[in-house]
């Protein structure tokens, strides 16, 4: 008999198990904290800082710290919130976020985090980066200029598609996804639109080919509905959605 | 001269969607009306900018007289406002950033197709263009943003209804969109 572990998150108490994480176990009681790079399906990761929380005075990242009996969790503070949009914020003006111009507006998880945590304006010097566009894979492109570095596409690709197409290259604010292939385009590697890898994509960086803005304005994932409540598009993201090129 | 609140607006380099938005509120115009007067806009085709209590900044800055014209509302202004993409972040213009100024002018100008008579214009009429295109909060202190590609007409009103009455502005979370 192992009496039932609780902490608590924002003063209610929250369930957890051995070796869960306080978004592990905020998750499955259907508790939103708020986050980009996690996915339940992949080892965490901890790099978007999205998720932090505060918990006895220190920051930490709910996705990659584990629960504890008697944890007091602070994740909707006013102090927590604006740090969450501090961080949101420093993650649009370091790429090329033109949302106008993107096909997965209105289905964009960092566009969705952004509302929910009430960010109107990107507040810092945009960088404008000079990013590529990779459209040489038959069914697949991606726009450099919207990757936010959380890693999935590199988790998916190593651990469930076992192809290793991705990876994270240089330090700082010279890190960039690189791709594993002969000439360094995605046409040339082992991606396939099938692969897990072509689904996690939480912005508009990794997008299939040949359809666009097939949701009307109003009716997209977050159009009516805030992600805590929607949940991560990759959780709707089907298996049919990466077809073949036909 | 009346004691109703004083509102200009104007167009940087933006596409004018911002202002039909505004226009979009409909009869709701005629209500608008009785608490405003426009003064510097579009839609009173005044050209210069007095004293004013709110001004409206649809745009981003591209070239040397959207800097003036935004530096003359800054100064005239009570309260500046970005609104739309453009103005808050660059929006669509700001896709040029990623080439070289002289690579764009080229393109359009000398190499484009079906260009006759290749030259990059030189009037002294035209202003300048800058390097980049930038937001409007990187050239002077922005109040409010109001984001939205166009901003509905809805999320204008909630904006300008509820700044009016002096509530703090807090928006329906449909009315909230960068695009």
């Amino acid at each position: 008999m192992s009496e039932i572990k609780t902490f608590r998150l924002d003063g209610v108490a929250i369930e957890f198990k051995d070796g869960d994480t306080i978004m592990d176990a905020a998750l499955r009681a259907g508790a939103y904290i708020p986050h980009l790079c996690h996915n339940p399906e992949f080892t965490p990761h901890g790099s978007c800082r999205v998720c932090l929380v505060e918990v006895s005075g220190r920051r930490v990242s709910a996705c990659t710290q584990p629960a504890a009996t008697g944890l007091d969790v602070d994740n909707s503070s006013g102090a927590i919130v604006e740090e969450r949009r501090n961080l949101l914020q420093m993650l649009f003006v370091e790429g090329n976020h033109v949302c106008p111009g993107c096909e997965k507006s209105g289905a964009c998880q960092l566009q969705a985090v952004a509302y929910y945590t009430g960010m109107l304006s990107p507040h810092y010097t945009h960088f404008f980066p000079q990013r590529s566009v990779d459209a040489s894979h038959p069914d697949t492109m991606i726009d450099f200029n919207r990757c936010i570095l959380c890693e999935l596409c590199v988790r998916a690709s190593r651990d469930i598609d076992r192809k290793h197409v991705f990876s994270i290259s240089g330090r700082g604010i010279g890190s960039h996804l690189t791709i594993n292939s002969p000439g360094g385009k995605l046409g040339d590697s082992t991606f396939a639109a099938t692969d897990k890898a072509a689904r996690v994509c939480p912005v508009g960086a990794i997008l299939p080919k040949h359809r666009g803005y097939e949701q009307p304005i109003g009716e997209r994932l977050y159009d009516r509905l805030p992600v805590s409540i929607v949940g991560d598009v990759a959780a709707h993201e089907s298996g049919d959605q990466g077809d073949e090129h036909d | 001269m009346t004691d109703k609140i004083r509102v200009s607006t104007a167009t940087l380099c933006g596409c004018f969607g911002c202002h039909m938005s505004l226009l979009d509120i409909d009869e709701r115009i005629l209500e608008l009306v009785q608490l405003v007067e426009f003064d510097r806009s579009p839609i009173t085709d005044i050209k210069t900018v007095g004293d004013c209590d709110i001004g409206l900044i649809e745009g981003g800055v591209a070239n040397a007289e959207n800097v003036e014209v935004l530096r003359d509302f800054r100064k005239h202004c009570k309260v500046l406002v970005a609104v739309g993409a453009c103005a808050v972040n660059g929006g669509i213009p700001a896709m040029r950033n990623t080439f070289e100024l002289k690579e764009c002018l080229e393109e359009a100008y000398i190499d484009g197709i079906g260009v006759a008579n290749p030259q990059i214009p030189n009037d002294p009429e035209i202003p300048m263009l800058l390097n980049k295109v930038h937001p409007i909060h990187e050239v002077v202190k922005v109040d409010y943003f109001l984001p939205g590609c166009p901003p509905s007409a809805d999320a204008i009103w909630t904006f300008l209804t509820e700044l009016i009455e002096g509530r703090p502005v807090s928006f329906p979370y449909e009315q909230i969109h960068y695009d």
